[in-house]
């Protein structure tokens, strides 16, 4: 060893000019696209002189409106690279059968397959549920704003942070390859020795703490932030599912967080929590993920239940049925889902009472989520249904899922499971309650709340066609997997010995196709919506005869969502206002207090996102340098205490003004 | 079989669907309940160590064992810093809240300088028993247990900064509403890690020593 | 070569297997009570309350109705109270810890042979199984009489896989450093397919074996030939066996180390390394 290379470790750590996969055409042409794409876009955004107004207006915004929409623009962009993970992952095992090898050798098809779990739950469905809540929920109580409007932009810069360091590790180094929840040993420094898992934890932990603060926020936002007279049992079921889901949150994530971190001290520091010599245990890290992992599924799933309900109720023309059987639903799965994180492993041999307690208390969550089915249906029952692209999804979502919800009971009996655990039954399981539920709902969801967020509507032929292509895309790729699950095919493998299986992976491969076809018609429909946008605005700011406060402002809302506090007497509050002769004040307006835009949020996430890089290459100093700054910016940043301002009353009397001419002019 | 009992009174009388007044949420009126669902956040990370080292706490692998590296006087001493400290804090929010900047800023000091008394006993122990060869890499049972103590020491040395922060803060710009929020939730921080020691003192010291 | 074209999991040919299945079917059959009415309400009430429909009933503020809401916690709760009756039985009596009580239906395990013992251990990216009454083993390669209970012992070596041979029973994990155990049997003739169903890392996706259910007769012939294929496994050799491999090839050892499977299990298969069961805990 020269003096020279433990100068240049000293400098770059473990990074190398290895770690860029210049040897594999795979990487180098996408990251070439990428490059390409990246350097467009950058451009663009030069050439149009759009950096102050993107600085200004969106990355150091502290509007819930325009967090919210980075938010599932975050999740849109993360969903196309998720998808072409599984896309590859389809490929590989409709053509990996005896001597052929597939296109994908174990290092890499490894990494995408962790990378496709990590990606589409933590900056897919994450940042999708998170964007929904954090657009919704305080138009729908009423509010202004969250209660912490800057730790709002805060954490969804540390969630960004967190998706472009899996990102880089595209170009820079690997991923994981270790399956999408890093089980020890295997994720441990003796049997992953590379840079992989530190990118996998680092990428957690940072958006883990934007989850967890973002948590904190909704919380705090729904129980000290309602408009007067919204009782709890008057507070729409979106926002009750939102609370429940941000208490799973708060209560979860730290669990992540604390597990995460007693596996870095294993890699970095060499203790032995999770190491098989001396007296590690890596069944405590088993159960502690699970901890986490199990409410993380009701995180994903209770907005999306409040969305459909929602949804449903609006487009019946008719008030949910069972409104408190529903928030008693929604109460009894967020404790619910704490008792029942063992399931995942029945097959550790814990023994039969330990099973059967934790088989038994999983099926039980399934009487609630029954109830909420049911609830649905009647809502449906005695109603002018409407088969707008948002109720179609929702129908959609009541046939698929309850068929995952089926097997998944199957999975929750343990002997069942003995011989289903982690096979392609188990895989079409949850992707069937994940696509068929989450998915669904987020884009019942985008439809749905699109009007209010833009001021125009989605174009509604491309959504159909996206629809159907999803919908028929999902039950050609899943329901193979079921039954290949049956013929005792596990997950995860790279290539198959058994030709007569082929037939079944090329049938999913089509429908992986079919799914992406959905999306680029999801695109497109985008694309031609903003194209024609005068045709399809909404000036009315309720284009769905909506029944929550949402609906009562325009489209978009102002900045300051309402101008005057609404008063709430009815669960249904817009439709209880409309209903009975609501009149829009349109005089005597005043000053709004608003909180102001701050660079702190995104600063400090960089910085932090520097911290992880250094960490997972081990370059000391920058390390070092990173946290110091962070520190340091974190102090700063709280010797500002000018953090708000007030929009006057003209501005809010001219912006009223014209919204009222634009509903005037319709008549 | 419809209800639509809500509304009440109102219902008959002409509905107010708005008010006109702008009524304050005041600034930061949340705080106070944000930072305490944080707190029961970091709560829980603390769950998840005190539950790792309840499942490790015995997994000596033939290294040293609790009786042979805790020196409970030296605990008891380093507790005694710690709890003196969080009395310390309250006289300080007394004299916040009494508007007097100067006591305040005394009683802060008097607290940091327990913190840091509790810091450095912290240090020491950790040092004499790497010295002795009982390493966190030694045994799981000392990973579990460097790593709690570790993770609350560290919770104390963030506390420190932000009392020096807030003391300088203060000398700015005296006792205003901000400052005293921002005091009070440094004090429900310090508090919150008071309790989280006597956890960690009775669960792991003197359980340690029952072992 | 082995053909998974028929389902498996459906139609296995192990006892054990088969009750499990039958608890599979039976539960399905039980939700599919309240499955198939939702679906086909579901569809049925889009249709009749589509908007166009004007004949159809509108109630805009019908939201509740205590009938129908008891009838809606209390249908998906007795399926529940059925289906975890089943549950706890079932996990109860196919617990893989409780040695077997029947070999096949009507059939009692107390008339049959002692059970055969196997300890299987998970390695980098293939199995070892060793045969302590007979002081053999084999590598890729599992062999056992029918209508003989097999009780296995299983370890891994380095990170965590899962045991899963599906004609003969549903899977355990192999952990390292601990040990599980499987009790099964096998009642029809033939070459099955097993393997690891947890990922463990590069090699795993060809980390399978063949399970050859054979009548007695045959696996004494099967003992015989691995005794007389000569092959030693003692700890050095076991160490060298141990580095990660893929696609190793079956073979057997006619004299495996008695100890060889405990020091594995107990992490101290290296000269000097002590032992886990030693250590005071």
């Amino acid at each position: 060893m020269t003096a020279d290379s433990t100068l240049t470790k000293m400098a770059f750590g473990r990074l190398t000019l290895q770690a860029f996969p210049v040897h594999e055409p795979l990487l180098v042409a996408t990251f070439v696209a990428v490059a390409l794409g990246g350097a467009i876009v950058l451009g663009a955004i030069s050439y149009f002189r759009l950096w102050g107004y993107l600085w200004r207006e969106w990355i150091t915004t502290i509007d819930h409106k325009r967090i919210g929409i980075m938010y599932m623009i975050l999740g849109l962009i993360m969903l196309l690279r998720g998808f072409a993970d599984a896309l590859m992952m389809r490929m590989q095992q409709a053509a990996a059968f005896g001597a052929a090898d597939g296109f994908l050798p174990a290092h890499h098809y490894d990494q995408i397959f962790t990378a496709h779990g990590v990606i589409m739950i933590f900056f897919v469905a994450m940042p999708f549920i998170t964007g929904l809540m954090n657009f919704v929920v305080p138009l729908q109580i009423g509010a202004r704003d969250v209660s912490f409007p800057f730790l709002n932009n805060f954490s969804f810069w540390m969630t960004t942070v967190g998706a472009v360091l899996v990102m880089i590790s595209l170009f820079v180094g690997e991923f994981a390859r270790t399956g999408w929840l890093a089980y020890p040993p295997l994720s441990g420094i003796a049997y992953s020795p590379d840079v992989g898992v530190d990118y996998y934890i680092w990428s957690l932990q940072i958006a883990g703490v934007g989850t967890l603060l973002s948590g904190v926020n909704l919380i705090a936002t729904i129980v000290k932030l309602r408009a007067p007279g919204m009782t709890m049992m008057r507070m729409p079921v979106f926002t009750w599912t939102a609370l429940c889901t941000n208490v799973l949150i708060v209560a979860a994530f730290p669990i992540l967080t604390a597990t995460l971190a007693l596996l870095s001290l294993d890699r970095y520091a060499g203790t032995n929590f999770f190491t098989n010599d001396f007296g590690g245990n890596s069944m405590m890290y088993v159960n502690l993920i699970w901890i986490w992992g199990h409410p993380e599924v009701y995180i994903l799933i209770l907005p999306i239940f409040g969305v459909f309900s929602e949804v449903t109720a609006t487009f019946s023309g008719k008030r949910l049925f069972g409104y408190s059987s529903m928030v008693y639903a929604t109460l009894v799965i967020t404790i619910l889902s704490y008792l029942v994180w063992l399931h995942h492993f029945f097959t550790m041999g814990s023994g039969a009472s330990v099973n059967s307690f934790f088989g038994i208390t999983t099926m039980i969550i399934s009487i609630p989520t029954g109830a909420k089915m049911f609830n649905w249906l009647f809502t449906l029952y005695r109603g002018r249904i409407r088969f707008e692209l948002p109720m179609m999804w929702t129908l959609a979502f009541m046939l698929t899922f309850v068929i995952g919800g089926m097997s998944g009971v199957l999975l929750a009996v343990p002997p069942a499971d003995f011989v289903l655990h982690n096979s392609l039954f188990l895989v079409a399981h949850f992707h069937n309650v994940i696509i068929g539920g989450v998915v669904f709902g987020v884009f019942a969801g985008i439809s749905y709340w699109f009007p209010k967020a833009f001021g125009f509507r989605l174009e509604p032929f491309w959504g159909k066609v996206s629809f159907w292509f999803w919908v028929a895309g999902f039950y050609l790729a899943f329901m193979p997997l079921y039954v290949l699950g049956l013929m005792g095919v596990t997950r995860r493998l790279r290539h198959f010995e058994d030709p007569t299986l082929q037939i079944w992976f090329v049938v999913a491969a089509a429908g992986a196709v079919l799914i992406l076809l959905g999306i680029v018609s999801f695109l497109i429909q985008i694309y031609l919506s903003i194209l024609r946008r005068d045709a399809l605005r909404d000036r009315t700011g309720d284009p769905w005869g909506g029944r929550t406060l949402e609906w009562s402002t325009s489209s978009p809302p102002p900045d300051y969502n309402f101008a005057f506090t609404p008063v709430v007497y009815d669960t249904d509050a817009w439709w209880d206002m409309k209903n009975r002769g609501f009149r829009r004040p349109v005089a005597q307006f005043n000053a709004i207090h608003m909180p102001r835009n701050t660079g702190a949020g995104f600063i400090l996430a960089a910085l932090s996102g520097i911290l992880g890089f250094a960490m997972i290459w081990r370059i000391w100093w920058l390390a070092a340098l990173g946290l110091a700054a962070l520190a340091a910016a974190a102090i700063v940043h709280s010797f500002n205490y000018r953090r708000d301002f007030h929009i006057p009353a003209d501005t809010v009397a001219r912006v009223e003004d014209q919204r009222t001419h634009l509903l005037a002019s319709q008549g | 079989m419809t209800t639509i009992a809500t509304g009440g009174n109102a219902r008959a009388e002409a509905p107010v669907f708005y008010r006109t007044e702008e009524h304050a949420h005041a600034a930061g009126g949340s705080t106070l309940l944000g930072f305490w669902i944080y707190l029961m956040s970091d709560c829980l990370v603390f769950a998840a160590l005190f539950a790792a080292y309840g499942v490790l706490g015995g997994s000596y692998a033939a290294g040293p064992q609790p009786k042979d590296l805790f020196e409970l006087p030296l605990v008891a001493v380093n507790t005694s810093m710690l709890l003196l400290s969080s009395i310390t804090y309250g006289f300080a929010m007394l004299t916040t809240y009494q508007g007097r900047v100067g006591a305040t800023q005394g009683w802060l000091i008097v607290t940091a300088l327990f913190g840091m008394a509790f810091v450095g006993i912290e240090l020491h122990e950790f040092a004499h028993m790497i010295h002795d060869g009982a390493t966190p890499q030694r045994s799981a049972f000392l990973s579990a247990f460097f790593t709690l103590v570790g993770t609350h020491g560290l919770h104390v040395t963030v506390g420190l900064i932000w009392m020096v922060t807030l003391m300088l803060q203060v000398g700015r710009r005296g006792l205003i509403a901000d400052n005293v929020r921002r005091l009070a939730c440094l004090s429900m921080f310090w508090h919150f890690l008071d309790v989280i020691w006597i956890g960690v003192f009775t669960f792991v010291y003197l359980g340690g020593m029952l072992r | 070569m082995l053909c998974a074209c028929h389902a498996v999991v459906l139609n296995p040919s192990g006892d054990v297997g088969q009750q499990q299945r039958d608890l599979l079917l039976d539960s399905t059959w039980l939700m599919l009570i309240v499955i198939v009415p939702v679906m086909i309400m579901t569809v049925l009430f889009a249709w009749r309350y589509r908007q166009a429909n004007r004949a159809a009933r509108y109630e805009p503020d019908w939201d509740h109705s205590i009938h129908l809401e008891l009838i809606i916690w209390a249908v998906p709760l007795l399926i529940i109270i059925g289906l975890g009756g089943l549950t706890w039985e079932g996990t109860h009596l196919l617990d893989p810890y409780r040695p077997l009580d029947r070999i096949k239906p009507g059939e009692s395990a107390a008339f049959a042979a002692k059970p055969l013992r196997v300890e299987v251990v998970a390695l980098d990216w293939k199995w070892l199984f060793i045969y302590p009454e007979y002081g053999i083993a084999a590598l890729n390669e599992l062999a056992a009489p029918l209508d003989r209970p097999i009780d296995f012992r299983i370890t891994s070596a380095s990170v965590m896989n899962s045991l899963f041979i599906p004609t003969l029973a549903g899977q355990i994990y192999a952990m390292p450093g601990m040990e599980t155990r499987l009790h099964a049997v096998a009642n029809a003739a033939g070459d099955y397919q097993g393997f690891s169903a947890n990922y463990s890392g590069a090699g795993f996706s060809d980390m399978h074996f063949v399970f050859h259910a054979m009548a007695n007769r045959d696996f004494d012939r099967w003992l015989a030939r691995l005794r007389a294929g000569g092959g030693v496994l003692g700890r050095g050799d076991y160490l060298k066996l141990e580095q990660p491999s893929e696609n190793e090839p079956v073979r057997g050892f006619a004299q495996v180390d008695p100890g060889l499977y405990a020091a594995i299990l107990n992490r101290c298969v290296e000269a000097g390394k002590r032992c886990a069961n030693d250590m005071s805990r």
